[in-house]
């Protein structure tokens, strides 16, 4: 069966504008790329770790030692838009 | 004579140590060979001439005035873009980041440099790394040097491509779920990707985090062992990097494979593999057994959910590492919103091709509340299982053969309506990207319509000097000519 | 009217004042000039990876071993993802399951009494940008655009969560206090509310005394003080009593504290705000400390406000009011042991630093660490005093001027002739003068009117200036009345 899913709902939590037609597109192929990898489900692991990494390593740190940091005109470069030396962005209205 | 730019690395090094030819030379050669075929080709996004030329006139310098060079020293390498490389424009074939020029080079791309690596441009790819057949980049296929009608495969097919066509003599690319491997088997080069966190992935524009390596592409397994020795050990700017130190992968490569222990995917010659691809692969594994390798059937039992597992990993990783594309700071921004969340929001829907939509939506949806769990929860707990059947496989065996990808190339526009078709295409690459093992795809033959296919080494973590020395031997019984159609054409 | 009581949780944010950020190797100075410190990494640029911070590590667990909670095992950076302008990567990395520090408590006194406040856990996570909202009125629901200023971008931020241990506004400001003391101690943060190295939430229901179960939760931000925090949360308790009274019921919300109005105000909830689809960092190997390193980091942890505290008190004899205020500040208490060090009287220079230094220093409107005093000018007052050298009216004016210009306090009391009058002979004549000019007030000493005496003495104090040893002048005049 394929998977039923809120396409808005996640659409908004992704913050990707969707076109009407891409919705019903992504809605079919998405409920059946879930079907597959919901197969997942019928391994047996109950007993079994999670792994986040195959390679597992522990405690790496990096000494509290400054370095460079960019100068103000490369870190600007690649802004789409500024103000002096700040990144300008439209409105936000919501608060955090 | 070969041209210049259809040899190895490991052929040219010597004749410039020699001085015979130059820096210069392999440069113009390579060169060259971009303006004959990269409008039927479509390798590369930005080719670096001036870059190209200017270093190579340097290293030649160098060389003149006595300094000591390394084994990369003149020789050209195309780069996947999606490296970082300063001052060099860096898209990730996306139109989100269509004008960012990143501040910073990515670490593989500045030891390569630094061991005097000429820049010959940054390659054609799948969007963000996300695709099979390279059909996903935002400015177009690439094309097969092997058949122009078809694929070159993914994510790094421009990578591929460029070393098939003697564009480059060898290229980096990056390997997630097999977009090192598969692109390497489909244009008929050698495809390494090297054990997870061996070579950093600082400055590799991430993908699935847990799961993307640095890898590269060359015209025979001693070079990728070259380039390998060159790229690998901790970066400090990668918590992930492992603490092996950087060493010469080729020291052993001439050791052959007598004694070697090789167990064969059982389950990887079924349903869906072409048979003159299950064919090759099984005389591969004859010449194997003749070269003096003891041959033994293996079962990986929780492959069959690997697909699956990754399909639920890598989208919910990519969900997170391409939130930060939202038009703030650098890339693209649609113009004409008044707030930011629809700034943002406009952006990305713009910005983002429908593959990458796919998945980011995919994996925002594995990883939302009262998901979690179910996917990406019980994915990891599936990846376990994934590691411990390599564990075993490698208690009795040295080496696991199989197929690299289930088909050869396949025509451009065949498949891409279909994406749960085109992910099957990474079946057999994928297992090792979950285990972190090392894997390696070389070429062992031609199918009926004279396409490459590939064949799959897999070694446990750091063991790359038992693939690249199984790989060698293989190599040379098996006498594969890498030169492709379109360069052979080329020299005509 | 129901009685109810308060029942009030805090969160606060600690910016660590390492060197460095921390997932970088951008200064964590503050002040700089807009985007001056950042680079790839804490601009989120495509391909960069967090490394973290080895001393915020340290820092974070030094907290955590003073506050006695369980230095974890195992710990692990998360994902939290939202997106928002000021935040570069739009996920920010945060312990979420798995944090450093879990468990622990904070002793605090109200009234005399102490109290144990719980701690839920201390975590690791990383700050945001500052964002200006900027646009003709001024007002953030009118801004046209926004700037983003990154320097804060990646800054080491630690969280304290405690548990809903505190009924009163006052028992929440002491525990603010009493946190920000101990961090300051711990030399990890500069605690600076003004500036944002501290920040406090609160969570503040209200319940039927005795009912077990807890109200409806609301979340208060930005207060800026101790003090705004204790009205913010007064404020809260007294909405969420009147509505309760008009049998309203409370609203699971956030509120923000306006400082100057004195109230609290709903804030439009954030769309999508419960879904922050938290996994483990990838990037990040996961933490495991072993025993002999926290025992190594707990070595080396300094002495905390409340040990120090009962240490003067015991060892020195000082009353709880003064070693509770020396014991506060890493600062005042160093500045006062080495006076101490120096040969001042334990008591006397504790006055001396908690009374006559605090209020001059209030007054000239500079800190301990910008006057120019020193625990030598303590130690030479208090000997000066002692051996009657200068009044303590000389004394305070010696500690003055050390605080402007550092001179030797034996300089200044050349100086400024504060040399206490002790020679009979030198006073007599004053003394005589004194009582002519006042004739009544010596008539009504004579007559048994014992309190004028203090009078005549001030008048003598008076007339040379503060520098007659008062207890001389007083001796000197009663025994020439009496005669």
């Amino acid at each position: 069966m394929p998977v039923e899913i809120d396409i808005e709902h996640v659409a908004r939590l992704a913050r990707v504008a969707l076109a009407e037609g891409e919705k019903t597109q992504l809605t079919a192929q998405l409920g059946q790329i879930l079907e597959h990898a919901a197969r997942v489900g019928e391994v047996a692991v109950a007993d079994v770790e999670p792994t986040a990494s195959a390679i597992p390593r522990v405690n790496v740190l990096r000494p509290d030692e400054p370095e460079p940091s960019l100068p103000v005109e490369e870190a600007l470069f690649n802004a789409p838009e500024r103000e002096g030396d700040r990144f300008k962005v439209p409105r936000i209205a919501e608060i955090e | 004579m070969t041209e210049l730019c259809d040899r190895t690395a490991s052929d040219l090094a010597p004749l410039l140590a020699g001085g015979e030819i130059s820096a210069v030379q392999i440069a113009e050669s390579c060169l060259a060979r971009v303006d004959a075929v990269e409008e039927r080709v479509r390798a590369f996004l930005t080719v670096t001439p001036d870059v190209a030329r200017e270093r190579a006139a340097a290293l030649d310098e160098y060389r003149a005035i006595g300094a000591e060079q390394t084994p990369l020293a003149g020789i050209p390498l195309a780069v996947k873009d999606v490296f970082a490389t300063q001052g060099i424009r860096t898209t990730a074939a996306s139109k989100i980041l269509d004008n960012y020029v990143p501040p910073f080079d990515a670490t593989a791309w500045s030891r390569a440099s630094g061991d005097g690596a000429v820049l010959m441009g940054k390659t054609n790819c799948d969007e963000f790394a996300m695709g099979s057949s390279n059909e996903n980049s935002a400015f177009g296929p690439v094309h097969n040097p092997w058949n122009l009608d078809t694929v070159p495969g993914g994510s790094s097919g421009g990578s591929a491509a460029a070393v098939a066509a003697g564009e480059a003599i060898w290229a980096l690319g990056s390997d997630t779920g097999g977009s090192v491997r598969q692109p390497a088997a489909l244009c008929g080069v050698v495809g390494l990707k090297p054990t997870y966190g061996l070579i950093s992935r600082y400055g590799l524009i991430a993908f699935a985090s847990s799961l993307d390596t640095v890898g590269m592409f060359t015209r025979s397994v001693r070079d990728a062992g070259v380039l390998l020795g060159s790229l690998a050990g901790r970066d400090p700017r990668d918590a992930t990097s492992l603490d092996a130190p950087r060493r010469d992968y080729t020291t052993s490569i001439e050791e052959g494979v007598a004694g070697l222990r090789v167990g064969v995917v059982a389950d990887a010659f079924g349903e869906g593999v072409q048979p003159a691809v299950a064919g090759r692969v099984r005389a591969a594994v004859d010449t194997l057994e003749r070269l003096g390798a003891s041959i033994g059937e293996v079962s990986l039992p929780h492959a069959a959910y690997a697909l699956s597992a990754y399909y639920l990993i890598a989208p919910s990783e990519a969900s997170s590492n391409l939130a930060r594309y939202d038009g703030v700071r650098y890339g693209f921004r649609a113009p004409g919103s008044t707030d930011s969340v629809e700034m943002m929001t406009a952006t990305r829907g713009q910005g983002f091709g429908p593959e990458v939509k796919r998945r980011v939506m995919l994996g925002t949806y594995a990883l939302s509340a009262g998901y979690y769990e179910a996917y990406y929860g019980q994915a990891q707990k599936v990846r376990t299982l994934v590691i411990r059947d390599y564990d075993e496989a490698f208690a009795n065996y040295d080496l696991l053969v199989s197929p690299t990808s289930p088909t050869t190339a396949f025509r451009l526009g065949e498949k891409v309506d279909d994406p749960f078709a085109m992910y099957l295409n990474d079946v057999f690459t994928i297992p090792a990207n979950l285990a972190g093992v090392p894997a390696l795809s070389l070429p062992c033959g031609l199918d009926d319509e004279g396409l490459p296919v590939g064949v799959q080494l897999t070694a446990k973590v750091l063991d790359e000097p038992t693939l690249l020395r199984a790989g060698h031997a293989l190599e040379n019984a098996l006498g594969f000519d890498p030169t492709s159609p379109v360069a052979r054409e080329a020299v005509s | 009217m129901t009685d109810r009581e308060a029942v009030i949780g805090l969160e606060c944010h600690v910016e660590l004042s390492t060197r460095t950020k921390m997932f970088c190797g951008c200064s964590n100075a503050f002040g700089a000039a807009p985007n001056a410190n950042t680079c790839p990494v804490c601009l989120g640029h495509p391909g960069t990876l967090p490394v973290p911070n080895e001393q915020a590590i340290v820092s974070i667990t030094t907290i955590g071993l003073a506050l006695d909670s369980e230095i974890a095992p195992r710990s692990e950076f998360a994902r939290k993802n939202y997106f928002y302008p000021d935040m570069p990567k739009n996920f920010q990395i945060s312990q979420y399951d798995l944090p450093t520090c879990v468990g622990g408590h904070l002793d605090i006194d109200v009234d005399g009494d102490t109290r144990r406040i719980g701690i839920t856990r201390v975590h690791m996570e990383e700050d945001t940008g500052k964002t200006t909202h900027a646009g003709t009125t001024g007002r953030i629901s009118e801004a046209e655009y926004a700037l983003i200023d990154y320097n804060r971008a990646g800054v080491p931020l630690v969280e304290c969560v405690s548990e809903p241990d505190m009924r009163t506004a006052g028992e929440a400001g002491a525990y603010l206090r009493t946190l920000r003391s101990t961090l300051e101690s711990l030399g990890v943060s500069d605690v600076r509310m003004e500036e944002g190295s501290l920040r406090c939430d609160a969570n503040v229901s209200v319940r039927e005394r005795g009912v077990d179960a807890f109200g409806t939760k609301v979340e208060i931000k930005n207060m800026n003080s101790v003090r705004s925090l204790e009205r913010a949360i007064r404020f809260e308790i007294d909405r969420q009593n009147t509505l309760l009274d008009a049998g309203q019921s409370i609203v699971q919300e956030t509120r923000h504290w306006n400082e100057d109005e004195g109230t609290t105000h709903s804030m439009r909830s954030k769309e999508e705000a419960f879904d922050y689809r938290y996994f483990p960092e990838p990037d990040i190997p996961p933490l495991r400390p072993d025993r002999a390193w926290i025992e190594q980091v707990r070595t080396s942890l300094p002495e905390l406000p409340a040990a120090r505290r009962a240490r003067y008190e015991r060892e020195l004899a000082l009353n709880e009011e003064p070693a509770r205020l020396l014991a506060s500040s890493r600062e005042l208490g160093a500045f006062f042991e080495e006076a101490v060090q120096l040969g001042a009287a334990p008591i006397a220079a504790a006055n001396w630093l908690t009374q006559d230094l605090a209020g001059t220093l209030n007054k000239a409107g500079v800190t301990l660490a910008d006057a120019k005093i020193t625990p030598q000018h303590i130690a030479d007052v208090v000997q000066l005093v002692d051996e009657g050298t200068v009044s303590s009216a000389g004394a305070k004016q010696i500690v003055e001027a050390a605080v402007a210009t550092g001179d030797r306090a034996q300089d200044i009391v050349v100086r400024m002739g504060l040399t206490q009058v002790s020679d009979e002979g030198a006073l007599g004549g004053v003394i005589d003068e004194v009582i002519t000019e006042n004739a009544e007030a010596a008539d009504r000493f004579r007559g048994g009117n014992e309190g004028t005496l203090g009078f005549l003495v001030g008048q003598v104090m008076k007339k040379t200036g503060g520098s007659a040893n008062p207890k001389l002048a007083g001796d000197l005049l009663r025994s020439r009345l009496s005669s």
